[in-house]
């Protein structure tokens, strides 16, 4: 019997994915509902297992499945042997090695776990600080120093937190986990609770992402059953216990504070720092908070050594980083790479320009609260130094593009607007700030006293970046002046 | 007395009940709330902030942080248009007045039969422009046939 594979992914599901994986089934081939390999711009991707590969095919439509099982290689959407498709045959996948490859749920037990049971936790922190890691949430700080105060402070219960919040534009890395390999996500928070002292752990999960909340209940579930998890993770005498946590809908439940407020069931506001969480965090206990990503790196590293991780990458930026490529881009998707590849490598090599056909004006890098560039700065080396160097951060890694029919007013007004809406109120910069920016941009897009308006707009970003609390009010000044420095034209009709 | 009875009668506090000992409990009472009615009335606010021993206060305020805690009833037709920067990029002002048009609502109006809300960000943003109708994600929502898509 032919086996084809259909990714039962959001990215495919959204284009159709179900009808594909319907039609499949009612012509009398096995299907298999895997995770997507991240090509969103492919989905839905259908595969055919044939003598031990596996073809590959670009935007099938329901209609298609007969004619593909016919022809093959000879099908017009055919994109070859899927591990030799350009865009993935490129990529170093540390973290998303798996995905894609069978059904998330059938990817569970490896060895590492029962390594990690054996070795005592001075040695776990050590191959994390070893391999350099630091968090993909978007702040970028070293990772086993969170690992080692949480493991340092006294506390009868401590806590690993995944902040799953994924809420930035431009990105889908967490969710493409989630949904492809969630058994990743729950190996690595173990493993962190095992190093950290830590017996319980919560995913918080936005409540955007219904589908990666089905597939990792489902692991959670298939976790508890093979002993995964739980009080006595096989047989070792250690424990952890894994929950998931669905946010109600708030952008500011994904700063880490403000999640756990969250997590507490209050409202979402932000709590003034420090203490950092690894001392005081979930009900003032010592917490470890990553993102998915972080997390998700982690087996590899206790497989690999840390040694092979901090080998990838360049300087401080080691090891490889899930870029998430989207907006105005021909293909779109998931770029596992070490870091150090260009802008223009991602955004033209692997994106192949925009899907419009018009020139590239703009990207913006690092999610609604991160730099509009120029496409003279895309000779950049994606690191977090040289990122920063323009003032810019990678934050979550993701990158929208644009095309020449962008208008960075808008653009800049929505950056305010966006922060209006999704303020959580507690200071004063963030939230009368967004409202009274947005108000004076708009003065700026009808012409009024143009300069001066300038002029206000840039004493009120400095004062939402240096008093807000939190990075909301403090850094939605970034995308609004890299707007107005690379592109004055668009703010001086 | 009448609204003490019609509260312990209430099938919120059920619900409410069950997530009691659990890690931000009251939250997850309140979104199960409104996935069961729809909404959380103003009632069904007093239930669960008797049920958490919390004061109507408190819980007046968690509701009105969170976007998905609704207070008012919900029409059985719900499509969020995604406003964020990736879908912004392909055209989500052109694609939001389109589904305007097509509803005849405007962004974030309600009327009997459907709601029509901004969303900020579903993942979608390799195949932007992306909305969703009643749960369901669409991708390339910009080549969507609306009248198919969206329940009359």
């Amino acid at each position: 019997m032919t086996t084809v594979f259909v990714p039962l992914d959001t990215a495919a599901v959204a284009a159709g994915g179900d009808a594909v994986a319907a039609a499949a089934s009612q012509a009398g081939l096995e299907v298999v509902r895997n995770g997507s390999r991240g090509l969103c711009w492919a989905e839905p991707m259908l595969e055919i297992e044939e003598d031990g590969a596996r073809l590959a095919f670009a935007n099938v439509a329901a209609g298609d499945v007969a004619a593909i099982v016919d022809q093959r290689e000879g099908h017009p959407k055919c994109l070859g042997k899927v591990d030799e498709v350009e865009y993935l045959d490129r990529q170093t996948r540390a973290v998303f090695d798996r995905a894609g490859i069978r059904n998330p749920l059938d990817l569970s037990r490896t060895t590492i776990l029962q390594e990690c049971l054996d070795r005592d936790p001075e040695s776990l922190i050590a191959e994390i600080e070893t391999s350099g890691l630091r968090g993909r949430g978007g702040a970028g700080f070293p990772a086993h120093i969170k690992w080692r105060t949480v493991f340092d402070t006294p506390g009868e219960q401590k806590y690993i937190v995944c902040n799953a919040d994924e809420g930035d534009s431009g990105t889908f890395a967490d969710r493409l986990l989630m949904e492809g390999d969630p058994h990743r996500l729950i190996e690595g928070m173990t493993i962190a609770g095992i190093a950290a002292g830590a017996t319980r752990g919560y995913v918080y999960l936005r409540s955007e992402y219904p589908l990666a909340a089905e597939v990792l209940q489902s692991a959670l579930d298939n976790a508890y059953d093979d002993g995964l998890l739980g009080e006595d993770i096989l047989g070792s005498g250690k424990a952890f216990d894994l929950e998931l946590f669905i946010g109600a809908g708030a952008y500011i439940c994904g700063e880490e504070t403000s999640l756990l407020e969250s997590l507490e069931g209050k409202r979402g506001e932000i709590r003034v720092k420090p203490p950092v969480p690894a001392i005081s965090g979930l009900f003032g206990a010592p917490t470890l908070v990553h993102n998915v990503i972080s997390f998700a790196a982690v087996p590899a590293i206790m497989k690999h050594g840390g040694a092979w991780y901090a080998d990838m990458g360049v300087g401080r930026s080691t090891g490889t980083m899930a870029f998430q490529l989207a907006g105005n881009v021909q293909r779109g998707g998931l770029i596992e790479v070490p870091f150090g590849i260009t802008i223009d490598e991602i955004v033209n090599g692997f994106g192949g320009g925009t899907r419009s056909g018009r020139p590239i004006r703009t990207v913006q890098i690092g999610g609604p609260l991160g730099a509009y560039l120029a496409p003279a700065e895309f000779d950049t080396p994606l690191t977090y130094e040289a990122i920063a160097e323009l003032g810019a951060g990678i934050g979550h890694g993701g990158i929208v593009v644009f095309d020449d029919t962008v208008d960075l007013a808008r653009q800049a007004h929505y950056a305010f607007e966006f922060c209006e809406v999704e303020s959580c109120g507690k200071c004063t910069p963030c939230r009368l700030g967004s409202v009274r920016g947005k108000e004076t941009i708009a003065g700026i897009i009808e012409g009024r006293d143009v300069e001066q308006k300038l002029t206000i707009i840039e004493d009120l970003c400095e004062v939402m970046e240096t008093a807000s609390l939190c990075q909301m009010g403090g850094m939605t000044p970034i995308p609004v002046m890299s707007a107005i420095k690379r592109f004055p034209e668009d703010f001086r009709r | 007395m009448a609204e003490t009875e019609s509260k312990s009668d209430d099938p919120a506090r059920e619900i409410a009940e069950r997530y009691r000992h659990r890690v931000g409990g009251v939250l997850t009472a309140l979104r199960e709330t409104v996935a069961r009615f729809g909404y959380v009335s103003r009632s069904r606010e007093h239930v669960v902030a008797d049920v958490f021993n919390l004061s109507r206060a408190e819980v007046r305020g968690i509701v009105s942080f969170y976007h998905d805690l609704k207070t008012t009833p919900q029409p059985p037709v719900q499509v969020r248009v995604c406003q964020a920067e990736a879908c912004q990029s392909v055209g989500a002002r052109e694609l939001t007045t389109r589904v305007e048009s097509h509803l005849g609502i405007k962004l974030g109006e309600t009327n009997d039969a459907v709601s029509l809300d901004a969303v900020y960000c579903l993942g979608l943003c390799a195949q932007a422009p992306s909305m969703m109708v009643n749960g369901r994600p669409l991708a390339r929502a910009d080549l969507c046939d609306l009248a198919e898509e969206i329940p009359a």
